[in-house]
């Protein structure tokens, strides 16, 4: 899992160009959005993306995406559970 | 038509043109046929968060919109007007290699949101959460003359308004490097402050943004009054003199009333015939100042001009630099400027001291 938690942290990080953001910036229970790293709507389009290519989940309704990415814990737990690659 | 008055400038390009107290002091050599702009500190002008998904050319485009409009002393432009001849080309070469490497999968919203031609004029009205009239034209060589042409109608109409002209081009990897292989962009790498002795054809090509706030009414911040701005598709080198002379007789002067003239040459020896056409009959007894050297060639490149002309006013100097024969203007009230690439989109604007 531990793994996993830092794939994604540098996923996100190059994903959503948070050029200014290191890997032990983010902590694995901060929340993804709002008052934590920031991240808006725009973004939440990109992890849904990020999702699919990577972990082969593909989300039915974008708004489950609010729940799963709430931390990385939460988005990390939720990849091992549903990944199919 | 209404008075036309520019009341902010400001420029990002090849050279270092961000800071008000100086003016071509010391300039850069540039040694390739490609280069990029001499960036300013962007996180001063945009937060961190706003700048992470923008492209260079936004980041030239919100910095200069920005400086123009401190600049004015204008804090919300009535109407916000771009001019660019390819757009945001660094996110549309991402997104389509995007489509080739992911087979047409797996596609993220935001290079698509940002790879249109009018990026930068809408960033900038996000930025300033300016929901007024927003326009980006895309004509080639005379993007940004065309733009300012529309302001000065919308100023005729509402002279009230205080309108944010901008042009806009950024060199990227793969359409810059095209523009070489059909020849635009010349072959081997030069010294490009020798530009302008080049024999052989095509240019050299940078990127660059200038922004102005223009308006109809004179104030304490006016730099230069635009008196009237010509376009014309294609014509002849005798086609654009006869047209240089008709237009600076519609203004009710004659071509000894120009105290120099700034021109678009760019060491194509293709196309730089339509100057020294000009240099050599009715300007052979004027002022000539050329830019490109300095600057590279890029669709809105002549915008370099206008800020050239309103740098000359403030500063009642011309830096050496610029000098391409040795006649000095006794002063510097009226400048005429020309530009054209690959012999069309001709550009021809009047600007004069306030």
């Amino acid at each position: 899992m531990a793994e996993l938690q830092e794939e994604l942290k540098e996923k996100i990080i190059e994903q959503l160009s948070l050029e200014d953001v290191e890997v032990s910036e983010i902590g694995n229970d901060d929340p993804l959005f709002g008052d934590g790293l920031g991240l808006d709507s725009i973004d939440a389009l990109e992890l849904i993306v990020l999702l699919e290519k990577d972990y082969g989940i593909k989300l039915k309704d974008p708004k489950e995406g609010k729940a799963i990415f709430e931390s990385i814990n939460v988005m990390a737990d939720y990849i091992s559970k549903n990944r199919t690659k | 038509m209404s008075n036309c008055y520019i009341n902010g400038i400001a420029s990002i390009s090849a050279q270092p043109t961000t800071d008000p107290d100086t003016f071509l002091d010391e300039v850069i050599h540039h040694k390739e046929s490609i280069f990029r702009s001499h960036d300013p500190n962007y996180k001063e002008f945009i937060k961190p968060a706003a700048m992470r998904r923008m492209s260079k050319s936004v980041k030239m485009g919100v910095t200069t919109a920005t400086m123009a409009l401190n600049n004015s002393g204008i804090e919300m432009p009535d109407a916000i007007i771009t001019g660019t001849g390819m757009g945001c080309k660094q996110d549309s070469e991402k997104f389509l290699e995007n489509i080739l490497h992911n087979d047409e999968q797996f596609l993220t919203p935001t290079l698509f949101i940002q790879s249109t031609h009018n990026t930068v004029g809408g960033q900038v009205a996000l930025g300033l959460g300016c929901k007024a009239y927003n326009v980006t034209y895309v004509q080639g060589a005379a993007s940004f003359e065309v733009s300012i042409k529309d302001a000065q109608l919308m100023l005729s109409e509402s002279p009230e308004k205080n309108i944010l002209v901008g042009g806009i081009d950024e060199v990227a990897k793969n359409s810059t490097l095209l523009h070489k292989l059909d020849g635009q962009i010349k072959e081997d790498d030069i010294d490009v402050i020798k530009l302008l002795d080049s024999k052989t054809s095509g240019t050299v090509t940078s990127e660059g943004a200038i922004f102005m706030v223009l308006g109809a009414e004179k104030t304490d911040k006016t730099l230069a009054k635009i008196i009237d701005v010509e376009t014309r598709s294609s014509a002849t080198p005798n086609e654009i003199k006869t047209d240089i002379e008709k237009f600076v007789a519609r203004q009710g002067l004659s071509i000894q009333d120009i105290d120099a003239v700034i021109l678009g040459n760019n060491g194509d020896v293709e196309h730089d015939h339509y100057y020294k056409s000009l240099q050599s009959s009715i300007f052979s007894n004027t002022e000539q100042l050329c830019y490109k050297h300095l600057t590279g060639d890029y669709p809105v490149a002549s915008s370099f001009g206008f800020w050239l002309g309103t740098r000359i006013f403030d500063t009642n100097k011309v830096p050496s630099v610029l000098k391409v024969n040795d006649i000095s203007a006794k002063g510097y009230n009226t400048i005429l400027l020309y530009n054209q690439y690959l012999g069309k989109n001709h550009s021809i604007a009047l600007l004069q001291r306030c």
